[in-house]
């Protein structure tokens, strides 16, 4: 069976078993390998994309719940809240090892388009579904309130 | 990991890891200078460059920007430079997030006065006659937070032959004295007003005679060592925008995914297995049974997991059947009161009569640790025409080569290792067995190299795969005499040996003791008079490796925990306690009086908070630490750590913060939730669910402050984590919890779940 996808704005299409996490379809398929790997249970978050703007563990979401939603990934991040928030994380230095960071960004830039103006306490709820094992926590905090006042500001990304 | 070997020893280790191919091997020591020597003597037989070194094109560009491939000026294996302008630096170590290829990089173009923007990096080849870790001999080898350490002379004298050959060149070409020429930011000038830059003069450099010798910078002349904000992190780009190429993402053409049905417990073997029902699973193209257990081959990775779901598999698991954790931990406290291998004692002559008036004795307890990185383990291989690639983060370089070549049975010259930035490690990608990487040699030769395959461990397979940090007991009991001062400490530790049994074990392991078994106790920081020490290494079915600090990770805790409890008894400050037992030590003793001043130790706080000190000295690098804790419904929360680091030369500060930063939240997840349980010889613990690392509203504020030094530096990826967990256990006593002398915290129930 055919299954039409709408990614990063261009449509593909998946034939194969429609109980195939998304994350495998993006990965394996698509062969857009920015967005990771690193549970399978939607407990690490490497794994976050957006399906129509909201944070997605795409390591448990079936292909086929997806037909007619518009997803992105680390790849197609595009808008000016996306931009400052990369922006930030690497003016910061945020990155160690890396892995997590596509799942993090994501999640990052999901809460900001969302909620402009925010606290600690946005930005803990928010991020709470993303591991970083090499603990950045603090810079991706520092991160998220730099990309957030870039933007009150209206500074161009 | 080890510290580092003496001639005899490299000597020793170079036989022994060459026997694996039985290629041929002359012992012989490299000094550092002959390393910038191309014609560098008599051959190690325990590698081979494919191509000339420095011209390997190994890893693709990092951050998508193609580096010079075709340069024409290569002085040494360590840098190029390009007509393009561009520099290429040859990063011989594995990125695994701790910034050494930033620090690499530093190193090469601050003495080439190269324009860090212009710079670019790749990969070493695997060649350990070039390419070695020079603390470790004739290993190719990233570890023991030894980059830094092990290639500071190496890389600026890459970068200063090169800038010495690029001036010369200028000199000829514009018939003025090279002592005339200026260089900065990779531009040539002269005072006539002449000018060219790097790239103009690339050709011409190329083609003389590479210097003998060269003066290197003195600490004042350092244009980016040790600057702030003058050597942003070269991986920052590629890793934010998803284009950095792990493992897992290497693409080949017809490229399989490879899972494999691992032993349920250690040491289980397979008795059977039907792979009907597998290979009926759309995708799956191969069930082959390796020495691992048995792989299931697919096109893409669901393919695979769903074939291994459907195969069947009969496991003989009496190996490992009878191993329950909470057993060891009862055999362990037992052997804890028994005599063991003596590791230190007073010298003959030296016995004092006992004047203890008072004493503490605790056991304290550690368990199973897995290093549970963001990337599980992994590796590509392609064996095509007798020839076998490897794509994967290699860590332990020389090994993996040595065992690759070994599994596929062809001789090392005829394999080629690809380093891949890695997605964490801690100690993981590096091990005796290079299990991921000859796990994934044994797939390509069992389906006859019939197309690239990519092994990929799930989470499970990774966490329930063993390489633990190990089990540890200790049991200490120390007296106080009446002045208040340390009267005798005996100390009795049980665990698994690191290196028992393994290719470097004789180098580690001198009279039945690993000296990583007892680092941190024994040598200690603090002068302690009358120590006596004792070690039971055990031996479990349960393979065990370093992990992020490796001994320290335990010995760390017992320390300075107990020399709190001591000042407390002695009615002593905890910072003035131990700054009298520090004796000589002054960088430890320096830490710690800068990181009390810093966190306002003795001063007041807010109601409800109170700090916990500790200092640990461990890889040449001295890290002292205040937590800033509080207790709320019996759960622990750190609202703040401050942080001492003196790690010499501080090549790239932001680096080192980020180490301190990481390594505190490293030690967090450990101390608060880190245990692997045993049952029947499996892994309890075998995802994030149950296996719980910290999350963002866990993180307390860390504030790092760097010792400025000129002292040769050292390395800075491991020494922030062990200091961590004793400072806020201090800081809990502190606050009248009970001491906790079994990790993790979670288990006596101190944290929010």
């Amino acid at each position: 069976m055919t299954i039409r996808l709408k990614v990063n704005g261009e449509t593909r299409e998946f034939n194969g078993d429609p109980d195939t996490p998304l994350l495998w379809v993006i990965r394996d398929d698509l062969g857009l390998t920015g967005t990771k790997y690193g549970c399978g249970i939607a407990q690490c978050g490497a794994c976050t994309v957006h399906v129509d703007g909201v944070p997605l563990r795409s390591c448990s979401s079936p292909v086929a719940a997806m037909p007619g939603r518009a997803i992105t990934t680390i790849e197609g991040l595009s808008s000016p809240v996306a931009k400052a928030v990369q922006k930030a994380w690497i003016e910061l230095d945020v990155a160690q090892c890396g892995y997590c960071q596509s799942g993090q960004i994501m999640s990052a830039v999901a809460l900001l388009e969302k909620k402009p103006k925010l606290s600690d306490r946005d930005i803990d709820l928010a991020m709470a579904g993303n591991i970083c094992r090499c603990a950045t926590y603090q810079r991706i905090r520092a991160a998220i309130h730099l990309a957030s006042k870039r933007l009150a500001s209206g500074d161009p990304p | 990991m080890i510290h580092s070997l003496n001639a005899d020893q490299q000597a020793v280790l170079a036989r022994q890891l060459a026997g694996h191919d039985g290629s041929r091997s002359q012992g012989m020591t490299l000094s550092r200078r002959d390393f910038l020597r191309s014609s560098g003597g008599a051959g190690l037989a325990l590698a081979f460059a494919w191509l000339p070194a420095g011209r390997a094109s190994a890893a693709s560009p990092l951050d998508g920007m193609a580096a010079s491939v075709s340069a024409p000026f290569a002085p040494n294996a360590f840098v190029r430079v390009g007509p393009d302008n561009l520099v290429t630096i040859v990063c011989k170590h594995l990125e695994m997030g701790q910034g050494n290829t930033t620090g690499l990089t530093t190193l090469v173009a601050d003495e080439l006065d190269a324009d860090w923007s212009l710079v670019r990096i790749e990969y070493a080849p695997s060649d350990a006659k070039i390419y070695n870790n020079t603390l470790y001999g004739a290993m190719q080898i990233t570890g023991g937070s030894s980059t830094i350490a092990n290639s500071f002379e190496q890389m600026r004298s890459a970068g200063a032959t090169a800038r010495a050959m690029l001036v010369t060149a200028a000199a000829n070409a514009w018939n003025v004295p090279a002592s005339e020429i200026k260089t900065s930011n990779s531009v040539l000038t002269h005072a006539s007003g002449i000018r060219a830059t790097y790239g103009q003069m690339a050709e011409a450099a190329g083609r003389l005679a590479v210097p003998k010798d060269v003066t290197l910078k003195q600490p004042s002349q350092f244009t980016l060592i040790g600057k702030q904000k003058a050597t942003p992190r070269v991986d920052s780009t590629s890793k934010c925008n998803g284009t950095a190429l792990y493992t897992i993402d290497v693409k080949l053409p017809g490229l399989l995914t490879a899972v494999i049905a691992l032993p349920p417990s250690f040491h289980a073997r397979v008795i059977s297995f039907d792979s009907a029902e597998a290979l009926r699973v759309a995708g799956v193209t191969d069930v082959v049974q390796v020495p691992e257990g048995i792989a299931v081959v697919g096109k893409g990775m669901w393919a695979a997991l769903k074939g291994r779901r459907a195969l069947k598999v009969q496991w003989d698991e009496s190996a490992s059947a009878s191993v329950n954790s909470d057993n060891v931990l009862t055999q362990y406290r037992s052997q804890a009161r028994n005599p063991g291998t003596s590791f230190v004692r007073p010298a003959d002559g030296q016995m004092t009569p006992d004047t203890a008036v008072k004493t503490i004795a605790a056991t304290y307890e550690f368990p199973f640790l897995a290093h549970a990185t963001m990337e599980p383990m992994n590796c590509v291989v392609w064996l095509r025409d007798g020839i076998l690639e490897t794509w994967s983060a290699h860590q332990f370089t020389t090994l993996d080569h040595t065992l690759a070549a070994k599994a596929a049975n062809l001789p090392m010259d005829k394999v080629r290792l690809h380093t891949l930035v890695s997605g964490g490690s801690f100690g993981r990608r590096a091990n005796f067995v290079s299990d991921s990487t000859v796990a994934a040699v044994n797939i390509a030769v069992a389906i006859k190299g019939r197309a690239p395959v990519r092994l990929q461990f799930t989470r499970e397979d990774d966490t329930g795969a063993g390489m633990y940090r190990p089990m540890y007991v200790h049991a200490v009991k120390v007296g106080l005499d009446a002045t208040g001062k340390l009267a005798g400490w005996q100390h009795t530790i049980v665990g698994q040996s690191i290196f028992a049994g393994t290719v470097l074990g004789s180098f580690v392991i001198k009279d039945g003791i690993d000296a990583m078994s007892v680092e941190g106790v024994f040598p200690s920081q603090y002068a302690i008079p009358q120590m006596m020490g004792q070690l039971h290494s055990t031996d479990l079915p349960i393979p065990p490796l370093w992990w992020r600090s490796v001994g320290n990770s335990h010995s760390a805790f017992v320390m300075e925990t107990m020399i709190d409890e001591l000042a407390a008894a002695a009615g002593e400050d905890a910072v003035a306690f131990r700054l009298a037992l520090l004796g000589n030590n002054r960088r430890v003793a320096g830490v710690l009086k800068l990181v009390a001043e810093k966190a306002g130790w003795g001063k007041s706080r807010e109601p409800g908070i109170e700090q916990g000190i500790a200092v640990h000295q461990c890889f040449g690098t001295s890290v002292a630490q205040v937590a800033d804790v509080s207790m709320k419904d019996g759960k622990v929360r750190v609202h703040r750590v401050v942080c001492a680091v003196d790690c010499g030369v501080a090549v790239n500060p932001d680096v080192i913060r980020a180490q301190m930063e990481g390594g505190i939240g490293f030690a967090m997840s450990a101390l608060y939730y880190g245990e692997i349980e045993i049952e029947a010889g499996r892994a309890v613990q075998r995802n994030f669910d149950r296996y719980r690392v910290l999350r963002i509203y866990e993180m307390p504020k860390v504030e790092v402050h760097i010792v400025s030094s000129n002292a040769a530096p050292t390395g800075v990826g491991e020494p922030g984590v062990p200091p961590l967990a004793p400072a806020v256990a201090n800081a809990m006593a502190r606050l009248g919890v009970p001491r906790v002398r079994r990790l993790p915290l979670a288990r006596a129930g101190l944290v929010a779940l």
